[in-house]
């Protein structure tokens, strides 16, 4: 007894004494404990610094966290059925998860790109790349809802994007799986990869304007697998760089196989040549391809599906100067342009180095035609011709680099997890910490812009182990924040995040945060199942289809009392929410309905189909929060025999209850 | 134990010292947007209520348009919780609403619940028969003109 008041009198004098050094200044190279609480703290009511878009990875979804609190603010559905906002159920957003294979209702989300301006962010668009069955997204800042979708034709797993350029001309798409094209001919001997798999990159052009995407072109090149790619800027502006690996080209075990080259390839791509050459039409119109571009529009609130059939083909091995091979230490993963534009950082997963190359020595190799050999009539720039330099013994496994805007660089280990800061002129490793575990992707906000915002720095761990308490045999994925506006990097938080972060990025929340809609604007509904008001509130048959046009506000529904449906029939519940105040969604639900729920933004219509199964009366009711009297918000439809007498009514308000006991 | 807590009021104290002198802090958070310049309640003016509207100009006899279009406005925005007699519904009825209010008052209102409802004696008692506070819907300045101008003719205006 004696000894635990003891003990408890001298972790309250600890306690004390750490908070009296508290009051001092502050120097960088605090530990874990002194002040990290502080950096990563937003007081109740206070923004966060920085919006955070995150991978959902096999989620297929979005996420978006508040920096540097690690705050979750919302996750956005974009290749995934999302059942809680209706995304992908609602007749008005099936068409966005349509593809050429009919509607597919799961995707991996790897990898994310803020649409930039002069190699700056602009805060207008996040675009996204989904993995298993090849396609782009883009999502709308402005709503934080996914406003496109593009399916990528011979293409085999999205994984090599959606890496843009310096003003968001393109946005690529590197195919990670080379496959045969499109098509009946690609009905081939799996083990002839070498004769017939082609590794395609998709170059998308994005309308300035309304950020509509279009396939404009995709280059033909040996097949190999891509994995990452980034944009030249700056000096290299008008160049591409893809991280490539099996350049062994082995259809199987790729991990013994495709791991047998102590080099495998940075593929450069002229992309102002291959304008070029599409100009003087040396492009091959490719036709008879089926792939779909899904539009969301924020006006009718609905999405339509187009599928198109041609594209352009620009054939890498015939075209001269329009794409190099720069050998690169051993199945890069990441492949990282600095601020310049001058250096590209190739980072191989299998290696324990990094090399640097130069953007103006590999000019200078082209033009000197440093050339040692070609891989599938590719010229091959000599190594030491494109190398800045190497950095030594870094650690094993350096996977991401990401910049800080004061001259250095930070990579990403897997194998050592941890993350490494090293000075991009001399070389030198700077610092190092580590991470908890095995880091992916990192992130300094405007990490790969002109000028990169060098404050934090995140860590996307694919293990987690024991971060966090135990939650059975699957535990949420791991990040976790570092201050580096010091000479240290110092770990300041760990949150966990969905699904598998690969990539994010951050951006300055004053560049969204202003144009955020708070309501659609009820006037401008052109959905041609609106409800302007609930005197147009009713029910129309049309044969076996009834149609409920129905109004929401706090807290009731217009019509709220519907008979006169049969079974047979199919029932379209087309609910507007006609608040126009911001944060003030209505939910909707119906008894046995065998899809989802619908949630409705003011000034919104959405519907849901449904489809009773059985006679009787049933139940619909508000899901949404929306008042003291949201308890209160339900109504009844009834459903009748096949061929009943019982008229189509509708009514509210009106219908009142029967005098007399059973 | 007494001097453990003790130590810990200290500890919490000098805590706070520590937070009130980080000036970092400061810089890296934003303030929430600042509400609408807002009176406290002791200057609340209950007749005129709060709001952009200080003056509002009516005519002796009915804008016959301008009432017109505030039907449209009001069928869309406002009818689903307010009848046009003095019927409740989760809002009351509108009837006589142009008599027993200034037009000041009501265009404030309908233009900025929020801020009325939190300070108007009147508002904060009829919240407690409706339960529900009423919507902002989001309406112009040239909206709530044309509302008001409807409900005079729905109390007879000519």
């Amino acid at each position: 007894m004696e000894l635990k008041k003891y003990l408890l009198t001298g972790l309250a004098a600890a306690t004390l004494l750490s908070t009296f050094q508290a009051c001092k200044p502050k120097g960088a190279g605090e530990a874990v404990s002194g002040g990290a609480a502080e950096k990563a703290y937003v007081a109740p009511g206070k923004y966060d610094e920085f919006y955070n878009f995150v991978s959902g990875g096999f989620s297929g979804q979005l996420s978006v966290y508040g920096l540097p609190s690690g705050r979750l603010l919302r996750v956005i559905p974009v290749f995934s059925l999302d059942p809680e906002k209706g995304w992908g159920f609602s007749e008005e957003t099936k068409p966005m998860l349509e593809t050429s294979h009919g509607n597919v209702p799961w995707d991996d989300l790897h990898h994310v790109q803020l649409s930039k301006t002069d190699g700056e962010y602009d805060g207008k668009w996040v675009f996204v790349n989904a993995n298993n069955t090849p396609r782009l997204a883009r999502v709308d800042l402005t709503t934080f809802r996914t406003a496109e979708i593009l399916e990528l034709p011979n293409s085999g797993g999205n994984h090599s994007s959606p890496f843009i350029t310096e003003n968001t001309e393109y946005v690529v798409a590197g195919t990670r799986f080379s496959v045969p094209v499109d098509g009946e001919s690609g009905d081939v001997p799996i083990n002839t990869y070498k004769q017939n798999f082609r590794g395609t990159l998709s170059f998308v052009s994005v309308n300035k304007e309304n950020g509509n995407m279009d396939l404009a072109f995709q280059i033909e090149t040996p097949g190999v697998n891509y994995d990452l790619s980034r944009a030249g800027k700056g000096v290299s502006h008008g160049w591409f760089f893809f991280s490539t690996y099996n350049t062994e080209q082995a259809n199987t075990l790729l991990e013994v196989n495709a791991s047998k080259n102590d080099k495998d390839f940075v593929l450069a791509v002229n992309w102002k040549k291959a304008e070029e050459y599409l100009k003087a039409g040396k492009g091959k119109k490719v036709t008879g391809l089926k792939y779909a571009h899904n539009k969301y529009d924020e006006k009718s609130h609905t999405s339509k599906t187009e599928f198109k059939t041609e594209t352009i083909v620009l054939n890498a091995e015939e075209l001269e100067g329009l794409c190099y091979y720069i050998p690169c230490p051993k199945s890069p993963h990441g492949v990282d342009v600095d601020p310049s534009g001058e250096y590209i950082v190739g980072s191989g997963k299998l290696a324990a180095l990094i090399p640097v190359f130069s953007f103006s020595k590999i000019q200078k190799a082209i033009e000197g035609k440093q050339f040692e050999g070609k891989f599938g009539g590719i010229p091959i720039i000599k190594y030491d011709a494109a190398l800045y330099g190497e950095v030594e013994k870094p650690g094993l496994g350096p996977l991401h680099t990401e910049f800080d805007g004061k001259g250095n660089a930070i990579t990403s280990f897997f194998v050592s997890s941890e993350l490494v800061k090293w000075n991009i002129k001399d070389l030198k490793v700077l610092d190092r910490v580590p991470t908890y575990y095995s880091t992916g992707h990192l992130m300094i906000p405007g990490g790969d812009t002109k000028s990169p915002d060098g404050k934090y720095v995140v860590a996307y761990n694919k293990i987690t182990k024991d971060r966090f308490l135990p939650t059975g045999p699957e535990l949420s994925q791991s990040a976790q924040i570092f201050d580096i506006s010091g000479d240290k990097m110092q770990l300041i938080l760990d949150f966990p995040t969905i699904g598998e972060p690969h990539y994010a990025q951050a951006i300055r929340a004053e560049k969204v945060k202003d144009k955020s809609v708070k309501i659609f604007k009820i006037e401008e509904n052109t959905n041609p199942y609106a409800t302007k008001g609930e005197k147009d509130a009713r029910v129309e048959r049309k044969g076996n289809q009834v149609h409920v046009y129905l109004t929401s506000i706090r807290s009731h529904f217009a019509p709220d009392n519907i008979e006169g449906v049969q079974l047979g029939d199919e029932v379209y519940f087309h609910v507007t929410n006609i608040e126009q105040d911001w944060d003030m969604p209505h939910g909707f639900a119906v008894k046995g309905a065998r899809n989802g729920e619908l949630l409705i933004m003011p000034g919104e219509t959405q519907t849901l189909k449904w489809v009773p199964d059985r006679i009787g009366v049933f139940p619909f009711y508000c899901t949404d929060f929306c008042s003291a009297l949201h308890q209160e918000m339900q109504g009844y439809i009834r459903i009748s025999k096949k061929g009943s007498n019982v008229p189509i009514s509708y009514s509210v308000g009106t219908n009142l209850p029967k005098e007399g006991t059973n | 134990m007494k001097k453990l807590i003790v130590f810990c009021l200290m500890s919490l104290f000098m805590y706070a010292c520590s937070s009130n002198n980080n000036e970092k802090k400061e810089e890296r958070t934003y303030a929430e947007e600042s509400a609408p310049a807002a009176s406290d309640a002791s200057t609340y003016d209950p007749h005129r209520g709060e709001g952009k509207f200080d003056k509002v100009e009516v005519g002796e006899k009915l804008d016959v348009s301008m009432a017109n279009d505030g039907k449209v406005i009001a069928d869309l925005k406002c009818a689903s919780c307010h009848k046009m007699t003095d019927e409740k519904l989760v809002g009351p009825g509108w009837k006589g609403v142009s008599e027993r209010r200034k037009p000041e008052w009501i265009m404030n209102f309908i233009t900025n619940p929020d801020a009325m409802i939190d300070k108007d004696p009147e508002l904060q008692a009829q919240l407690e028969i409706c339960l529900v506070r009423m919507p902002n819907q989001n309406l112009t300045d040239d909206d709530a003109r044309k509302i008001y101008e409807y409900m005079r003719q729905n109390d007879g205006v000519k």
